[in-house]
């Protein structure tokens, strides 16, 4: 086996980039420099529990079964309502982009109901649904309505009016005109109507989940804190931060596939 | 553009695909006849268009023969646009006429814009495969878009994306994708306007080649009188709304860059087109 050989070898399983490590080192040193806090006795474990201790807690939480089942809970109530509250306000994006009557029907209403903090509608949601799945559901879903309804408006609104004249000087139907000039034009700012979505639909979960739910990260939030369970409740707002990190890569993944011909995505 | 989105979407008239006409001479033999024949010719009969009380168009009376080039130069705000645009059927007259020495076909009047006005989300070739209209989904499109690629000689790029071009690069998809329903008139509104002076000489070039070897009717914007002359068959100046100097440039092709004789028309037109705006000169 000749030399040139054996050296290419490693090149087959080498590590991650140097790229996707970066990012990572600030994250590691601030664990690091928390646990040897903790170590010293700088924070007092009542303050602060040590790393090792919410990962000894997250270990006894996952052979209990009770880990997995209240993530498992939150990422459907997230998902799903993220799906529906994402779903309708796609659909008023498009028809209010699209069809001045329906524009001139629903936008100002819609725009109205924007200004109302869609949290202070928990408790009128209490009353409505108790603390049953559909409250969570809800508040999701309003929370995501508002970015997905807006961005994909904006972004219809915004496509450049001479490709759409080119598309109808070419003989382009209406249905082709949407599919090749008008849908990929406003993608990229429906996609950032998906990022910020993102990030409001863990806030709500995680407002909703504390204050009305029997199950959730949130729910195991707080009753740990009844119990002075401060391990746990750091391991649940640490799950919290990782769902939302992995959310956000989902999308910046998508949205790199699909705007690969995009400027800003083209590898130089 | 909100109200140009819904005029789009909501508006049902006649788009190009509709105005297609049944004509006797079938459109192959046609296509395949003699090249140089193969333009319309074209009539325009006291052409007028407003927009509110701005008269822009106040009666042209034009006839264009089949396969010449035609330059249209004149100040700026002076309507040439607005001719192009009628020509193009892209808006209506607010009177006269157009006629076509036939009756127009799906894809025989193409325009090109000083913009390429490229989708950046296709690739070149999906790009100069718009150009085929109805006909794009059909088998041979491939083909017909790669052979239009190959004559404006950017069979290469064929699966870049738009944005990777240089400026000169996209305005050569641009032609492909006018040339590609192989049109029998071509308008440009000033094409070439966001090129550097080399790219320019080598677009007008390759422009007089295309239209060389195609036959097509040619009706150039520009506002280089350089160019209007070195191109065209016939130079026409519009000032107030109407025709005001048409002038028919005999010089054999390929024309020598820079020759007396070009200079000299260069100058008359300049001339002409300065005349009574000394001190009050529009750029
Ligand atoms: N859609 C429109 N609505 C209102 N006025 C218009 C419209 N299009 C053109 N005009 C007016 O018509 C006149 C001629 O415009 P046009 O674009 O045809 O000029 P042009 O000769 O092409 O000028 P340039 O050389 O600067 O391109 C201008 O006064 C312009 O303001
Ligand atoms: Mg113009």
């Amino acid at each position: 086996m000749s030399l040139v050989e054996t050296l290419a070898r490693p090149r087959a399983w080498r590590l991650p980039r140097p790229d996707g490590l970066i990012q990572w080192i600030v994250p590691l040193l601030i664990i690091l420099v928390w646990q040897a806090a903790c170590m010293f006795g700088l924070v007092s474990a009542r303050v602060l529990p040590a790393p090792t201790d919410v990962v000894v807690a997250g270990w006894k939480l996952l052979q209990s079964g009770d880990l997995a089942k209240n993530i498992w809970v939150s990422f459907w109530r997230a998902s799903v309502g993220f799906a529906i509250g994402g779903a309708i306000g796609f659909a008023f994006g498009l028809a209010n982009g699209l069809s001045s009557l329906s524009s001139k029907l629903s936008d100002t209403t819609l725009q109205m109901v924007r200004n109302v903090p869609h949290l202070a509608l928990i408790p009128l949601v209490i009353l409505w649904f108790g603390i049953d799945e559909q409250a969570k559901l809800f508040l999701v879903a309003l929370g995501v309505f508002f970015p997905i309804y807006l961005n994909t408006l904006h972004g219809i609104r915004t496509v450049d009016p001479q490709l759409i004249e080119m598309g109808r000087i070419y003989g382009m139907s209406n249905l082709e005109l949407f599919r090749r000039v008008i849908f990929p034009g406003a993608l990229p700012s429906v996609f950032v109507g998906v990022r910020f979505a993102l990030g409001i639909m863990w806030l709500t979960l995680i407002v909703a989940e504390t204050i009305a739910a029997s199950s959730g990260l949130g729910y195991m939030a707080m009753q740990a804190r009844e119990f002075m369970l401060i391990d746990v409740v750091v391991l649940s707002i640490l799950i919290y931060a990782l769902l939302g990190k992995a959310a956000d890569s989902a999308s910046r993944l998508l949205e790199r596939l699909t705007l690969s011909w995009h400027p800003a995505f083209q590898k130089s | 553009m909100l109200e140009a989105l819904h005029y789009i979407l909501a508006d049902s008239r006649a788009t190009e695909d509709d105005r297609v006409d049944t004509v006797s001479a079938p459109t192959a033999a046609r296509r395949t006849g003699d090249a140089a024949t193969r333009g319309l010719s074209l009539t325009i009969r006291g052409l007028r268009k407003s927009f509110g009380d701005n008269d822009v168009l106040r009666g042209i009376d034009l006839h264009i023969p089949a396969g010449q080039f035609v330059t249209i130069v004149g100040k700026s705000g002076c309507g040439k646009s607005t001719l192009l645009r009628l020509i193009a059927g892209l808006d209506a007259p607010t009177g006269g006429s157009i006629a076509f020495g036939e009756q127009r076909q799906q894809g025989d009047v193409r325009v090109m814009f000083q913009e390429p006005r490229l989708l950046p989300w296709a690739r070149v070739l999906s790009n100069v495969e718009v150009g085929l209209g109805a006909t794009r989904n059909s088998p041979d499109a491939r083909n017909r878009a790669d052979a239009a690629l190959i004559e404006v000689g950017l069979d290469d790029k064929r699966s870049q994306w738009p944005a990777v071009l240089s400026g000169g690069q996209k305005q050569r998809v641009a032609l492909a994708r006018a040339l590609v329903s192989q049109p029998r008139v071509l308008a440009f509104d000033e094409p070439l306007g966001a090129l550097d002076a080399l790219t320019r000489i080598a677009m007008q070039r390759l422009l007089e080649q295309v239209w060389t070897d195609q036959g097509f009717t040619a009706i150039l914007v520009t506002h280089d009188v350089a160019e209007a002359v070195a191109l065209a068959d016939r130079v026409l100046v519009i000032e107030d709304g109407r025709i005001s100097n048409d002038i028919l440039v005999d010089l054999p092709r390929p024309r020598q860059r820079g020759s007396a004789q070009l200079a000299a028309l260069e100058g008359e037109i300049l001339r002409d087109l300065l005349k009574g705006s000394e001190g009050a000169f529009e750029l």
